[in-house]
């Protein structure tokens, strides 16, 4: 293996080229995520049609929600999004310096992303606002909730921690290729599975982006 | 190309602003029809995802089968969601009750 930067690695054997092994690696990592836009599409279209049948109670439910810290965590998410992208086409350019700082951007914001939704759900245990583990039929102002806010709070806990479970496999990938990047030659033999991790990152924040506003925006009934 | 990726940060975090503002205004209050504050939400988000899509994840580029592969997930959940609210527009709730469990007398007067 050579640490210079200009030389390109060989294709693996099964390849003509390092063109076809390329995209042979994007076209399996979008095999698997159109299986992940199925998992948490079945789940968000399921969310809409309880909505629609209690619009009342889930609306209610929406505005129990911290919308503002929803919003930052968006921002936040859309920032780590934007690192993650530079990260990739640093590795495209063969910069190993700078995919291993992008990394670290993109882990960092991703880690204030969990540490923000942690926060949150720490408030709503205090609203009691946690099916089976703390809820309560009546508000903190002291109004009576509708008994669908319950439902809509089990829609919220399965949906967001399912994509924190996904974020932290992100992290942990984002974490191994970062201590790897600094091997010499490794970010030019590894450019695909950089690329494969990007995307499966920028998926992840499509799901949020859809999440925010499904969950915490949909305040009138 | 460095550029053009803060271009499209930039266009999401005023696509978040936009949706975030959009949701404090009562649309069905305004505009005819029901549902406004889910369709402009929805609109705004698939934008969002659209242009993470297209240039985060580099789709605009890529072979046309990748773009296959990534279309195919969303038509089949597509078809799933017409299939699915189709039976809940449809189905024989008992016969004097609409969907929502409201009497259905109150269909034609109410709205």
């Amino acid at each position: 293996m050579t640490s210079h930067a200009a030389v390109e690695p060989p294709p693996a054997f099964q390849f003509e080229d390092a063109a076809q092994q390329s995209n042979a690696a994007t076209l399996g990592m979008w095999a698997f995520l159109a299986s992940e836009v199925l998992f948490f599409g079945s789940l968000v279209v399921s969310l809409m049609i309880c909505r629609l049948r209690w619009p009342q109670a889930f609306a209610e439910g929406a505005k129990e929600l911290k919308w503002w810290l929803g919003a930052i965590n968006t921002a936040v998410l859309l920032g780590s999004s934007y690192a993650m992208a530079l990260a990739v086409e640093a590795a495209e350019k063969q910069i190993a310096k700078r995919v291993i700082r992008n990394l670290l951007i993109t882990a960092s914001l991703g880690i204030i992303f969990l540490a923000i939704k942690g926060t949150e759900y720490g408030l709503e245990y205090h609203d009691h606002l946690i099916p089976a583990i703390n809820y309560s039929a009546v508000a903190p102002d002291g109004a009576e909730r509708l008994p669908q806010v319950q439902l809509f709070m089990i829609f919220y806990f399965l949906l967001t921690l399912l994509h924190a479970f996904h974020m932290l496999i992100g992290l942990t990938g984002i974490g191994i290729i970062a201590i790897r990047a600094r091997r010499p030659g490794y970010v030019e033999r590894s450019k695909n599975m950089i690329d494969g991790l990007g995307l499966y990152w920028h998926f992840v924040d499509i799901v949020w982006v859809f999440l925010f506003p499904m969950l915490y925006l949909l305040r009138h009934p | 190309m460095s550029r053009s990726l803060l271009v499209i940060f930039a266009t999401l975090l005023c696509l978040l602003a936009l949706t975030v503002a959009a949701a404090f205004v009562d649309f069905d209050r305004y505009l005819p029809g029901h549902n406004w504050g889910l369709r402009i939400a929805l609109s705004i988000a698939i934008a969002k995802a659209l242009l993470i899509a297209l240039y985060f994840m580099h789709l605009k580029r890529d072979s046309r089968v990748t773009v296959a592969f990534a279309v195919a997930g969303v038509l089949w959940l597509a078809i799933f969601t017409v299939l699915t609210v189709a039976d809940y527009a449809t189905r024989n709730h008992p016969p004097e009750l609409n969907f929502k469990g409201e009497p259905r007398y109150l269909q034609a007067s109410t709205r």
